[in-house]
This record gives structure tokens, sequence and C-alpha cells, in this order.
């Protein structure tokens, strides 16, 4: 295992680049702790799997450096880099069974007839194939593979690090909370550095100790997934992570009172006078529908009812606004108004969080 | 408009792919055919559509026999996972396709694709060629060809499981609206419960080649028929347990009892199963009839807001989802609690006996 670092790494395509658009990747100067689990998160076409084929070595960055511990591994190749990795779509040998192909990976390095047989076995335990080893891969489920897959990236306590690449796609629902739970384990268990590229929220929350919310080949934060959900670095961040994400209003602001067209709103904390965009973030979770004409008016579009709570769609002013209502909460037709909760509001200048100054 | 199957069965090279089905569809409607891989979705889906005959049964449309005649000579269109538009011509062009085949006139087809367009906010990009385009807005293109021509039954298979999931939760906030002013009948299947949510309309629960249920989305989802149903129209999944009614006690897991005070006293002396979904177990014990379980915790989950807790229950696996970030010890024993409120109860095989009293008039 190994720390892993990104020494002013970007990459683009193109020979020449210029301007910022150029590069699939901007530029990223960052550290991955040994023994934690990442998950590379964002829509396709924001860069993550480009900064995972730097990873593993199928991509050489065009610029910067990528250091395993303090060694220079930028123009080692896959082989070299002594990584494990998992794809999007099940990897196995049709033609061995079960077991053999979790033995595949140890066997290649020369390992121990015991070892082999003990770690096998101990792999098989965690991800509950113990039942199936001796059958033939062939005419396995898809997720019963996939499962495989995983076993097999995993089995190898030696590897730098375990790549995952969209790696519950192809999985049904019910499925992906059981192999994402035995991942979860298994990282636990094993302590290895894991680096799992989605698109899912849910699955990227879930996983990892730190998510990487990336757009337009850029890094916008890297924090925890209760980080992310507090205190979105960016309105893109506020937007992707939750669901549905967090609401923006544009507002003016005078020191610590926010104007929402005609209503004041009074924050905890003050903020420097600004010429720039500036805009109210608050999640959906946080707003309130109350019947108080004293609060923000708004109108109604519909109900969802989602499962454990409902969804209203509505509109302040014209603009979207979504509210999260508790299962157990009648939503009445008097109830067009909303309120805020003060401690859960951000502000985002030119579409970045700043932090004001607390109001005494 | 309707459409109906009458006892449709299907048989493969003797294997059963769909049990003696019922259903009737109409006019404007959303149908979800929710359930999970190699249930039957696509199979009945490709019996509506006249792609394959089934083995028994009749396909009424509009009270006219059509089993066995062509694909072609329906008025149907089906929308696969992987959009399909043709990569050299434009999203106008696209658009108008089916229709050119039909042999419509400038005009007509002028007008048909303008109006499509708007419904699937498409207007201003006719001229780009769909590489041009989103993940989003190239699946749009592909359903606005199905949409076009006026088909009376528009089949979707899974059509968003291959966009981003943002895209995904857009267009599923979208499709109900853009569809409810075409008129036909929509069929859309699906392996995730928060889509058949978030579409509406009805929803038939499929399970190994039978429909488990049919109804409105969320009647089924609050009140589920049996606990295969509720199984499949719940993510993470209910979790069920067993346990015996003797008297005014029940008794649970590892000899736990507990005394009953509310709805579980109607229900006569014998076993039964219980399940509640993973939202309403909870860790404060506060006021209510609240049962205890003494379960062991083997990992948690934080998403940020919420914590999914998977324990294990005596030999039952279960999922709890609690709000907050929850910061627990792994590995080790914990107390959840649960309101029979939240209680519905099944009989041994399955069958609803009792519907959750939280649920009751939903």
């Amino acid at each position: 295992m190994a720390k892993i670092t990104l020494s002013n790494l970007a990459h683009s395509y193109i020979e020449n680049p210029t301007k910022p658009e150029d590069y699939a990747l901007r530029k990223i100067d960052h550290e991955w702790t040994d023994g934690e689990a990442y998950a590379l998160l964002g829509p396709s076409g924001c860069g993550k799997s480009t900064l995972l084929n730097i990873i593993s070595g199928i991509l050489t960055p065009s610029e910067g450096k990528i250091l395993f511990d303090e060694k220079d591994v930028t123009t080692e190749t896959t082989a070299n880099r002594n990584i494990a990795q998992v794809f999007q779509f099940p990897v196995v040998y049709d033609t061995m069974t079960v077991k053999e192909n979790l033995e595949f990976p140890l066997k290649n390095r020369g390992a121990s007839k015991e070892y082999i047989e003990k770690r096998v076995a101990s792999i098989a335990k965690s991800i509950q194939v113990e039942d199936i080893l001796n059958k033939k891969a062939r005419g396995l489920t898809a997720d019963a593979k996939q499962k495989i897959s995983l076993g097999r990236g995993m089995v190898r306590e030696d590897v730098n690090a375990i790549l995952f690449d969209e790696p519950l796609t192809v999985i049904d629902p019910h499925m992906k909370w059981e192999l994402r739970t035995q991942l979860k384990t298994l990282h636990k268990e094993l302590g290895h550095t894991m680096i799992f590229v989605t698109h899912d929220q849910t699955e990227a929350l879930t996983f990892a100790d730190k998510v990487v919310v990336m757009n337009v080949g850029c890094v916008l934060q890297i924090g925890t997934p209760e980080e992310l959900f507090k205190k979105p670095a960016h309105t893109f961040v506020g937007y992707f992570i939750g669901s549905p994400g967090m609401n923006f209003f544009d507002v003016e602001l005078e020191g610590n009172i926010a104007k929402l067209d005609d209503k004041q709103i009074e924050l905890n904390y003050s903020y420097e006078k600004t010429s720039k965009k500036i805009e109210l973030g608050i999640r959906p979770e946080f707003v309130t529908l109350t019947n108080n004409s004293n609060d923000i008016k708004i109108e109604i579009d519909r109900v969802e009812d989602v499962a454990h709570h409902k969804i209203v769609r509505a509109l302040l002013n014209g603009k979207k606004v979504n509210i999260i209502v508790p299962e157990d909460e009648k939503v009445t037709e008097d109830m067009t108004y909303i309120s805020l909760d003060k401690d859960k509001i951000n502000i985002y200048v030119d579409s970045w969080l700043v932090e004001g100054e607390k109001i005494s | 408009m309707s459409l109906e199957l009458k006892n449709v069965s299907m048989k493969v090279d003797g294997q059963t792919y769909i049990y003696n089905t019922n259903l009737t569809l109409q006019k404007g409607t959303m149908n979800v055919l929710l359930g999970r891989t190699l249930s039957g979705k696509t199979t009945l889906m490709r019996i509506m559509a006249g792609l394959d005959v089934p083995t028994t049964g009749q396909i009424i449309w509009n009270d006219k026999d059509v089993t066995g005649m062509r694909v072609q000579d329906r008025k149907v269109a089906m929308v696969y996972q992987q959009f399909i538009n043709y990569p050299t011509m434009t999203v106008y062009d696209n658009i108008a396709a089916p229709l050119k085949i039909m042999g419509k006139s400038r005009e007509e087809i002028d007008e048909a694709v303008k109006k499509t367009a708007k419904l699937m906010k498409l207007s201003e990009m006719l001229d780009r060629k769909p590489l041009e385009l989103s993940g989003g807005q190239q699946q749009r293109c592909a359903l606005a060809r199905s949409l076009v021509k006026g088909s009376g039954l528009v089949l979707l298979d899974e059509p968003l499981a291959n966009l981003d999931y943002k895209l995904r939760e857009e267009l599923r906030e979208e499709i109900p609206k853009m569809f409810k002013e075409s008129g036909a009948i929509f069929v859309y299947a699906t392996t995730e419960p928060e889509e058949a949510l978030l579409l509406g309309g009805n929803v038939a629960t499929m399970w190994e080649g039978k429909i488990t249920q049919f109804g409105e989305t969320a009647q089924v989802y609050h009140n589920p028929k049996n606990a295969i149903t509720a199984k499949v129209f719940s993510n993470p999944a209910m979790n069920f347990l067993r346990f015996t009614k003797k008297g005014d006690q029940i008794y649970y897991g590892k000899n736990e009892q507990r005394l009953i005070h509310d709805a579980l006293k109607k229900i006569d002396d014998g076993d039964y199963l219980a399940g509640f979904r993973p939202n309403h177990l909870q860790l404060e014990q506060e006021d209510g009839h609240l049962i205890r379980f003494e379960a062991h915790l083997n990992v948690t989950e934080i998403t940020g807001s919420e914590t999914f807790l998977h324990m294990t229950h005596c030999d039952d696996n279960w999922i709890g989802l609690i709000h907050g970030v929850q910061d627990l010890e792994y590995n080790a024993k914990l107390n959840v609690y649960l309101n029979t409120r939240h209680i519905f109860v099944f009989s041994t095989d399955g069958d609803l006996l009792h519907t959750a009293s939280y649920a009751e008039g939903r």
C-alpha cells in the first residue's frame, strides 16, 4: 500500500494547450493518504476517468508528476505500478472455476500454495461466494461475475492501490447494497488505498472516506460526505450532491442582511461588500413549508411522494425551489410560504463558498 | 383506447418467462413495470409491442385482437436503454424520420416535429447533430422520435439507465409532464423504486415472471398486498422478521418477547412475518409502542445527510436508514427500535394480513 501524490498534475489531449478549456484535467496538487477510500465523483466528461487512467498508468499526464510513496511513477507502465483494477463490466475467465479465478492474481505473482489457499478462502467468505467456489464462471449472473471481479481485485494484499471504475453501474439496485457493503467491510479489514470512480452520489458518499467532486476538468472540493452536504465549496457541489440538490437564490447582501426580492433575511454571519454575483444556498432538507404570511411566498407546482419523504416542487418568483417534507407531515393548501433554517444557510460569491464573520 | 393482455403467458424451451397474466392499460396513462433484472419486464414489453408472440393468450388493442400481428403493422414505439439516433442526421431529421417513412407531407412533418421538440425541450437544438448534444439531450431526441408519430402505445425499456445520475433526476421529473400531454399509453420498465415513485401513474411490480400487484403507484408503495411486492418496491429492501403471537405477547428472535398493546392485538394466535421499512427503524427510545431489537451492527454508510446501518438480527440482514450523521461502533451490539404502527403483518406465505397503521388511508 502506498501514499499517492499528484504533483502539479494536468492533462490535455491537445498538443499545445493554451487556455483552461483545452485541459481534460486542470492542474491538481494533492496527496492521497495511505489506506483511505476515495471516490471520484462527477458527471460524464468531468475528467474523473482521465485522472483514474493517469493513476493506473494507462495515460501519461502531459504535465506534472505522480508519485507512489516517494517514487516517481509518472512514466511507469501499469504492470510496474503494482495496482489492482476492477472495471465497469465483469472480467472473469469463463472456463475457470470461481476459485481458480480468485487464485489467478496470486499464482501469477508466485505465491505459496498454503498462502493462496488461506487467502482465497478468506476473500470468498467476505464476498459470500463460498457455495459456488467450484462452479465454472460461465453461466453465472452478471452480478455474481462482478462479485468475483471485485474479489479478484482485492485478493492481493501487497498492491499499492485498488482502482474501481464504475464497478456497480451494471448491477441491480438491491445487489448494489450488498456489494457496496462487502467492499466497505473489506476496506475496513484490509486497509487498502482505494479509489472509486462513479457518477452516482450515493455510491460515492457511502463508499468513501473522502469524496473528490469534479466538473469540467476541475477538482471543486475534496471532503467527507458530511462536509459536502453541509458546506459545499462550490454551487456545483451543492447541486450535484443531494437529491434534489441545494436551492440557490440570487440575493443582495448588506452586512448580515440578505435581501431576497422584497424580503429581508437576517443571517448568523456578516459578509464583506462585493459587486460580484451573490447567491444564498440552502438544502431542501432545511426549508420548511409554512402558512405564515410573514415568511417567503412561493407557488407550489406539485408534491411528489417519494418513499420516506415528500418533495415539494415550487416556484419563488418564477425560480425553482425544492422543499423536503417528512413522511408524516401533511401538506395543506394554505402552506404557500417557506422559512429557511438560518443555521444551514451558505453564501456563495461567483459560485464559491465564502465564510462570513460571526455576529456576536 | 386501451391495451389488454388476456391470459398471456410465455414459455421458451420449456422454461416459463411469463406466467398467466391479465392486465389492462388505459389511454393516457403512465404504467411502470418495476422489477429486478430477469423478472420478465422486457419479455412482457416485447409481447405488448408485437415483437414476440405469446405462448398463450391474447393481446387486445382497442377491442381488436392483435395477437400475432406484426410489429410494423401496429402503432407502437419502443425506446431502449441504449439511446439510438442517426448520427449523421440533424436532430430535426432524426425526429422527422418516422414521419418521412410514413409518407407525410412536409407541412405535416414540420408541424409535428416542432411540437414534439418543444415538448422535449429540444427546440433550440434542431440543427445540431446528436453527438453535439449531452447524453440527456440525446435520449430526449430518441424519446421525441418515439412520440412524434402519435403511437398509441409507447414502450420505454429502462430509458434512463445509461444516463448520469443528475441527468436521470432531471428527466424523471420532466418525463411525466411531457407524456401527460401526448395521450398515449406509456409502459416504462425500471429496476428502481425511486424512479417508479417519481414517474407516478400506475405500477405493476414483477417477480420471477409474475405481476405481483398492479395499481396506482403511491398506493402500491404504501399498501403492498404481499411481502414480495413490499420487497421489490423498497430501496433498500424491506426488512422482515418472523414472529409468533400468543395471547397478549409476541415472541421473536432468540426467545425475545414483548407485551403488545395495539393493532397487533387484533390478530389471531399463530406464526407471522412482520415487514418494516429501513427508515422506520430508529435509535432513540421515545414514547410510543416501541419494540426493541438487539442487533449486530456490521457496517455503516454515511451519505452526509443520512446514515445507513447494515445489521444482523438473528439470521436476518436488516438495513436501517437514520437521519443525520451517526458515528457508531462497527462490529458491535446495537439496540434499534421500531414503532408498531410501522409494522406490516404478512402470513408466513407472504400475503398481507394487516397493513401498517401509519399507511392506512394513503
